[in-house]
């Protein structure tokens, strides 16, 4: 209980120091009236913006102020879509969790399974398939390894759609390469704990007492072998969340991460702020989350 | 009395990329039942693997081999993993040498002790968590019922032992094989460890092999010893032949190396023995100890007879010891008489 509520203020100290940089760090990097107003606007249009969105005031009260309605929801208006930031995040963000949350899945169902077989016959065939698996999606780049499957899936066999967010077929393809971007370092970490796992005294003493290997395998060694795999698992998650920028564009699907990417593009300055605190706010969140699910798996961490 | 456990000619082979290293080689003993075998020698002597040889434990890599291997009239040399398991933490049991890393971190005490009675014994849980209970108490540990919740670095590493040897009883084993129990403990733990054990053992008429290189622990607890070197046992029999008329010069050399109450002067050296354990890769052939042993001769290098002593006391020697008197100091015990090395 104590080590939750620690963690609980630890993440919030990290929220709002998040928020702190992220606004200073796009107020500082340029002034935002002019930005807005183009290169063929004159001192007085500046200067008329300026007032307009109170950029003449302290950067301390802008902060205040920016703070206070986003924790009541309320990023402002977007200068360009001239609509409410958080009802255009809103929708944007259903897709890119689902795709988050997809890819992750994917990630962790094909590799813990993978990462142990391989570490139970190490050197073995499927070892080295595992290797090779993992060592393919390191090395593709997810746009490549996007533009083959809709070269293999919707071009040549017309299985699945290209682009689009209509059915959860569109979301296949998209989930693959996300996943599978994710895969090879959570594989190779379970293997690289199932090893160091399978080797520990307390293995040995529960196969000693005539437990079965599978019994050995999942209830001795990969509880703990699997921690180090969760806390990647949230980075791995909120990165998904966050940086599927590149996964979104090949196939259309208009998530957060191409909102801000296109935002960036056009000097829509709340909506930047409000999507880079909301991705922060998702590392935080997931980090927290895989805190208490390592806590929960290993006692020792409870201590705090 | 019936043997409970009989060996006959164990051998255990490791094949490594330089040859195979035969780390047992030809080991026979028989065991009753509330009856304690001690197993002394020193590290890499292979008195571990002859336990997990026995517990179908070796790692994957070594090759188990034996003329007989019986356990209860159950022939363990062609038992299946199906069978073995099935006896593991049920009618044999293992206690480990490091208490602090055999328990494993993230199951509570209460759920690592039932484990072996849940799955050999159709009972519930509420039975088995009875059982734990009762034998927190019988190692004497306090509040037992409260311990069941607590987690392994809860412990200390004499509870710790303690728990593992209550986890070991849990099924009444024939059989409990205890791996230097006390190795890893404190000095001061060590002696009422081995006490609980003993008593333990006597009271549920267990057999027991126990692993040790404390001469001092044998003394107290054998029934019978096997001196083991360099994967072979070069002198065996009952525990006070084997301690009042040593036959082997190695087994003489131990002897020599603990200090005897009364006997021993304050500041007076302890005897050791020059040289190292040789490598067991290849081919061996003649005594392995002869690299060391000041009554070496050229005949230690080919086949050695098993002489036979009163009461099945049996060791590895070309000389008749039994002739010579034991030595009294002197012999073995400086460095400079090292010679014919294999």
């Amino acid at each position: 209980m104590i080590y939750t509520l620690k963690r609980l203020g630890l993440a919030v100290l990290v929220a709002l120091a998040v928020s702190m940089l992220s606004f200073a760090l796009l107020h500082l990097s340029g002034d935002p009236a002019s930005a807005i107003a183009g290169e063929s606007a004159t001192d007085a249009d500046i200067a008329a913006i300026r007032a307009f969105y109170g950029f003449d005031r302290p950067l301390i009260v802008q902060y205040a102020d920016w703070l206070f309605s986003a924790l009541r929801g309320d990023f402002g208006e977007s200068y360009y879509f001239q609509l409410p930031v958080a009802q255009l995040i809103g929708d944007r963000l259903s897709i890119t969790m689902t795709l988050g949350i997809c890819g992750i899945s994917f990630a962790i169902l094909t590799a813990v399974p993978l990462g142990v077989a391989a570490a139970v016959r190490p050197n073995s065939m499927i070892d080295r398939m595992a290797l090779f698996i993992s060592v393919m999606g390191q090395a593709m780049p997810s746009f490549w390894f996007g533009l083959v499957l809709v070269v293999i899936f919707s071009i040549k066999f017309r299985l699945l759609p290209p682009s689009g967010t209509e059915s959860w077929k569109n979301f296949i393809m998209p989930t693959v390469v996300l996943g599978y971007y994710a895969m090879p370092a959570i594989m190779r970490l379970t293997r690289a704990g199932m090893l160091d796992v399978l080797s520990a005294d307390y293995v040995r003493t529960a196969r000693a007492k005539g437990a079965s290997e599978m019994r050995v395998m999942f209830k001795h060694a990969l509880r703990n072998a699997i921690i180090p795999v969760v806390s990647l698992s949230a980075v791995q998650m909120g990165f998904m969340l966050g940086g599927s920028i590149v996964v979104e564009s090949i196939f259309a699907l208009h998530g957060a991460g191409y909102l801000a990417w296109e935002s960036i593009g056009r000097n829509d300055l709340p909506t930047v702020q409000a999507l880079i605190l909301i991705f922060a706010l998702f590392y935080i969140v997931f980090t927290f989350l895989s805190d208490l699910l390592n806590a929960w798996l290993d006692p020792r961490m409870r201590v705090g | 009395m019936d043997n409970i456990l009989s060996v006959r000619d164990l051998r255990v082979d490791i094949p490594l990329a330089g040859g195979t290293l035969h780390a047992v080689r030809g080991l026979n003993f028989d065991l009753a039942r509330g009856e304690t075998l001690c197993i002394v020698g020193e590290s890499g002597s292979g008195k571990s693997l002859t336990s997990l040889a026995i517990m179908g434990l070796l790692p994957k890599m070594a090759q188990r081999h034996s003329k007989k291997l019986e356990f209860a009239g159950i022939d363990l040399s062609v038992a299946k993993n199906r069978q073995m398991r099935s006896l593991r933490g049920d009618r044999i049991s293992m206690i480990f040498q490091e208490p602090m890393t055999s328990l494993n971190p993230a199951y509570t005490i209460g759920d690592q002790l039932t484990e072996a009675l849940l799955l050999h014994r159709k009972v519930g849980r509420k039975a088995a968590t009875a059982r734990a209970i009762e034998l927190l108490e019988k190692v004497g540990i306090t509040a037992a019922a409260s311990r069941l919740g607590q987690y392994p670095h809860q412990l200390s590493g004499g509870l710790r032992q303690r728990v593992m040897i209550a986890m070991a009883l849990m099924a009444e084993p024939d059989l409990i094989i205890a791996d230097e129990p006390t190795t890893a403990l404190d000095v001061t733990i060590q002696a009422q460890i081995l006490r609980l054990l003993v008593d333990l053992q006597r009271e549920m008429n267990m057999a027991m092999i126990l692993i040790t290189h404390d001469l001092g622990v044998v003394a107290r607890v054998a029934d019978k010893v096997a001196i083991m070197y360099a994967g072979e046992v070069v002198e065996s029999g009952r525990s006070k032949d084997v301690f009042t008329a040593p036959q082997h010069p190695y087994t003489r050399g131990l002897l020599r190396c603990i200090p005897v109450p009364g006997k021993t002067k304050p500041g007076e050296h302890l005897g050791s023995i020059p040289g190292i354990v040789p490598s067991l890769i290849g081919k061996t052939q003649g005594c392995a100890f002869r690299g060391r042993c000041d009554v070496a001769v050229d005949a230690c290098a080919h086949d050695i007879p098993e002489r036979a002593g009163a009461e099945g006391h049996l060791y590895r020697c070309v000389h008749d010891n039994s002739q010579m008197p034991p030595k009294a100091s002197g012999g073995f015990n400086t460095a400079s008489q090292s010679e014919g090395r294999p």
